[in-house]
């Protein structure tokens, strides 16, 4: 990989900057200059939140159901059996993040050698 | 029901006493902040994530400088996900920049709640802006956690040890996922790829407090499909803003009968 493979095109950096950086430090210094004021029980915020679970869910959602890259090699039904067994294990180990992944993981491989 | 979703590590922090010498100067108070990385499961989680994340920029053909730039520049997991999945998937700048926008607003109410266990009536409003810049999930969860053990007046430089040192976390774990997506057999490639759903659906789930936040990502899930089938572009933003409210109703129909 030489230099300029690593930077990438200036373009993609400029995207990261106008679509990444400004949407997320645009809140964190908002909440830096009025804090004090805002509860944060309010009503707006908990729909704030809830929207924002949501998107967050939603793309959770998108790399599992139109999977980018390696991940589209593996069979439609392998992946949904990986997240489903993670989330039972996760469930059974009282929320342990941890055993969720490695579940959800070990699934999918073995799945895979399976398969062939 | 408020703190039967939520299960903070309230395990005793290995930190010196209060009026200990040690809290004295602000490097050794900063130094304390970096150690304290290794006191928590939440650096483990972080370190798969960014995996996930610099094997999924891979993958959607982003540069390794352009990954690393934004775990230091964006600093939330959750909004570099959707930066990366929706530019990847075709999405225009500004249907990526609004849903970054709307997934970036949980950080408000966080900086507006971790700021003051770090201000001294003396504390200027410049002097807490780069531990607004760290203020992401794991450092506001981790600073409730340890600052009532670090005296008030080295808070901000414990912060900023605590900060520096999972970001360097971050950073070096984005770039071994990135070189394993490039070098790895498929089937582990994919698995690489895999670590990014599974640990953002698992942390999710774990830091639903209210019921709003677990009909929101339940509903989020489910919808999407039915968003993408519409085709209009802005798919996520249907169907989180959809899922939301509804979760919201929820919520609200729940105080209401209350």
């Amino acid at each position: 990989m030489n230099f300029a493979q690593l930077i990438g095109d200036w373009h993609a950096l400029a995207v990261l900057f106008v679509a990444g950086v400004v949407p997320n430090q645009i809140w964190r210094m908002l909440g830096l200059w009025f804090g004090g004021g805002i509860d944060e029980g309010s009503e707006l915020l908990v729909w704030v939140r809830a929207v924002a679970t949501a998107i967050l869910a939603g793309v959770i959602a998108q790399i599992v159901v139109e999977p980018p890259g390696a991940l589209a090699s593996v069979p439609d039904a392998l992946r949904y059996g990986a997240v489903a067994a993670g989330l039972v294990v996760f469930l059974l180990t009282r929320r342990s993040i941890f055993a969720g992944v490695v579940a959800g993981e070990v699934f999918m491989l073995a799945g895979r050698w399976w398969l062939g | 029901m408020q703190a039967r979703f939520l299960s903070p590590a309230q395990t005793p922090v290995a930190l010196p006493p209060l009026d200990s010498p040690q809290w004295q100067s602000p490097w050794r108070a900063f130094a304390w902040g970096l150690r304290s990385i290794t006191q928590t499961i939440l650096t483990i989680v972080l370190f798969v994530t960014y995996l996930g994340i610099g094997a999924l920029a891979h993958d959607t053909h982003f540069s390794l400088v352009w990954a690393l730039a934004s775990t230091l520049f964006v600093w939330a997991g959750p909004a570099q996900i959707i930066l990366i999945t929706t530019l990847g998937s075709g999405a225009t700048i500004v249907q990526s920049a609004i849903a970054v926008t709307v997934s970036a607003i949980r950080l408000f109410p966080m900086v507006v709640s971790v700021l003051p266990l770090m201000r001294t009536p003396t504390t200027k409003r410049r002097e807490l802006i780069f531990a607004a810049h760290l203020t992401a999930v794991t450092l506001w969860v981790e600073c409730h956690r340890f600052l009532p053990q670090v005296p008030r007046e080295r808070r901000i430089a414990f912060v900023h040890g605590l900060g520096c040192g999972l970001v360097s976390v971050c950073l070096t774990s984005n770039t071994v996922g990135y070189f394993l997506a490039a070098n790895l057999t498929q089937p582990l490639g994919a698995a690489i790829l895999l670590l990014t759903p599974l640990s953002f659906l698992f942390s999710t789930a774990r830091n639903s407090r209210e019921v709003a936040d677990v009909v929101a990502l339940v509903l989020g899930i489910l919808l999407y499909p039915l968003a993408a089938k519409m085709n209009s572009g802005l798919d996520i933003l249907v169907s989180g803003i959809a899922a939301g409210t509804i979760a919201y109703g929820v919520h609200w129909w729940r105080e209401v009968r209350a």
